[in-house]
């Protein structure tokens, strides 16, 4: 129990008291959003999870294109 | 944007992503060390002089972590959207170490990082320096992996492909994690950082030095930066060595290319400076070089361990030479031709429900499979990679290399045996060297990703079957993107370092 207190307080006073760490923390809160929201939404939003709905199908693509490409 | 164009974007957009990820990782993992080490110190010798020297490398160390944290993430991103093919055709041989190095980063690091900023007055002495310490070994170990992954690439073992499928299943898993390509990968990647992180504090204690400020601080940060910096570059140097033997061993066209060795030789040279020759073709008689400097003997040592040891050039690779056992691109592209094929016709049994025929094409594919990739090449000489770029960032890394160790040596040797306050040209040397560092560390990951073109996979995927296009969005449009982003990233790292080093070692961190 003294531990997950120790622990727990460990993380609440150390958010509380950030000085440099403010900075740093938004900075890492504005480039996860970006990456997270605006990056994998628009240009990353399609893989082969998202494209095909099982392995068989997605197997298929690649192995299309495997063997469409031979010159 | 025709189909050449847009692979050639998503190369540019997954080199630009690479290499602006690498700016951060180095100094992330050998500042890790040094600050253990600094605080080992002030455990050991109880001198809150030591302590506050941590507190202030570790200030710097967390401005450095968090620009740079997650931006191997959008690597992530690419991987499934511009390399689709790749992505698939690697299977879970990629996903399980890079699966791991997410779990042991996520777990490790973060529990252990909150310890290290949060917990000084929280938690014991001891538990705290080894908090510290499971932060640089958990940040190395998260480095292990994402390098095997990155090994496997470069020399593909422990697998075996399933025509069913089209994804390469894993077969032992040692074999990949230990493949000799892979471990000398990591040791020499994370050897560099190393160098990065003493250049670093070398630097910026010099920088205090020139101006006179905290003298006490950056002397004992200068003589922990330095000894790390000579024993690591040192290392570095000799984990280079045994890069080079395995490249040697299993990317013969990259070794040729980062040496311009065109036609192969016993008692081969090292070329230690030399200006390559534009005009020169493959097969012609024009000469390599416009001028060099060669090392006699050095090549066949580096390459085979052995000084009459023959080392093979660019045309023995492209047009064969039986005298050494050297095969043809013509006839490793019949043979990938041969394996292609093979997979087609299985596909078609398959479809057929004809297993005898299932069976009789797996077994002339696998028989071929080494050469699979080599298939999807008209002529032989697409396996060459781009020489000059490889040519000179290979020696300005090993250039860099070379001076980084005298610049220990000598930095090492004025601040123990002589007042470095008097000798401004070794701190300008040592200050002006920070950046030296970094471009090393980016030429090397030239030298291993541009030298081993044309291959997304050594010998089974060339990159151009690797590409796919699946996005929606634009890719030169993401490209500028990332471009702007990483940038003003960089700057606001530079920014806020600078602000926090002019606060000097008794600022407040």
């Amino acid at each position: 129990m003294q531990f997950i207190h120790t622990f727990f307080s460990l993380y609440k006073e150390g958010f509380a008291n950030l000085k440099l760490g403010k900075t740093l923390w938004k900075i890492v809160l504005l480039k996860l959003l970006i990456m997270l929201v605006v990056f994998k939404f628009f240009f990353f939003n399609t893989t082969l999870h998202s494209h095909f709905l099982d392995d068989t199908a997605r197997s298929n693509y690649v192995l299309d294109n495997l063997i469409k490409e031979t010159p | 944007m025709n189909e050449l164009a847009s692979v050639d974007w998503s190369r540019a957009q997954f080199a630009l992503t690479a290499i602006y990820h690498f700016l951060f990782v180095p100094l992330t993992l050998g500042l890790s060390f040094i600050i253990a080490i600094m605080e080992t110190l002030y455990i050991k010798t109880g001198d809150a002089h030591w302590k506050k020297i941590t507190q202030f490398w570790m200030s710097l160390f967390a401005i450095n972590f968090a620009i740079g944290v997650a931006t191997g993430l959008i690597m992530e991103f690419e991987f499934g959207t511009n390399w689709a093919n790749y992505s698939w055709f690697v299977g879970d041989i990629f996903g399980a170490p890079l699966a791991i190095e997410g779990i042991l980063a996520f777990f490790m690091e973060s529990t252990f990082f909150a310890v290290m900023f949060f917990g000084w007055n929280k938690v014991s002495p001891k538990f705290h320096l080894l908090s510290t310490w499971l932060v640089a070994i958990g940040s190395n170990l998260s480095a292990f992996w994402i390098l095997v992954a990155n090994g496997w690439m470069q020399y593909p073992v422990g697998m075996h492909f399933n025509p069913a499928t089209a994804r390469n299943e894993m077969e032992n898993f040692f074999d990949v994690a230990l493949s000799p390509v892979a471990v000398i990968k990591f040791l020499h990647t994370v050897a560099s950082g190393y160098v990065i992180g003493a250049l670093f504090v070398v630097g910026i204690s010099a920088w205090f030095l020139l101006k006179k400020k905290e003298l006490l601080f950056a002397k004992r940060s200068m003589v922990v930066g330095a000894t790390f910096g000579l024993i690591t570059s040192l290392f570095l140097a000799f984990s280079g060595d045994e890069s080079a033997y395995q490249v040697t061993q299993h990317q013969p066209a990259k070794l040729a290319a980062m040496e311009g060795l065109y036609k192969g030789e016993s008692r081969a040279g090292l070329i230690a400076f030399g200006i390559l020759n534009p005009n020169k073709k493959l097969g012609d008689n024009e000469p390599e070089f416009l001028g060099d400097i060669e090392i006699p003997y050095m090549l066949s040592l580096l390459g085979h361990r052995h000084v009459d040891a023959f080392v093979a050039g660019l045309e023995d690779l492209v047009y064969g030479n039986p005298l050494h056992n050297i095969p043809s691109a013509s006839e490793r592209i019949a043979n990938g031709k041969i394996a292609l094929q093979a997979l087609s016709d299985f596909r078609e049994a398959k479809k057929m429900g004809d297993a005898p025929k299932m069976r009789e094409n797996e077994a002339i594919l696998q028989t071929h499979m080494k050469d699979f990739g080599y298939g999807y090449f008209e002529k032989p000489e697409q396996i060459i990679p781009p020489i000059a770029l490889s040519f000179y960032s290979f020696h300005i890394m090993v250039s860099l290399g070379m001076w980084f160790i005298a610049l220990f040596a000598l930095v090492l040797f004025y601040i123990l045996k002589r007042d470095i306050t008097r000798y401004p040209l070794v701190l300008y040397a040592a200050l002006w060297s920070i950046p030296l560092g970094y471009i090393a560390a980016e030429a090397g990951w030239i030298v291993a990703e541009v030298g081993r073109q044309p291959w997304a996979i050594q010998d089974l995927m060339p990159t151009h079957i690797a590409a796919t296009h699946l996005g929606g969005g634009n890719v030169a449009l993401s490209f500028t993107l990332f471009a702007i982003l990483f940038t003003v990233l960089l700057i606001a790292e530079i920014k806020i370092m600078l602000r926090q080093i002019s606060k000097g070692f008794e600022g407040g961190h």
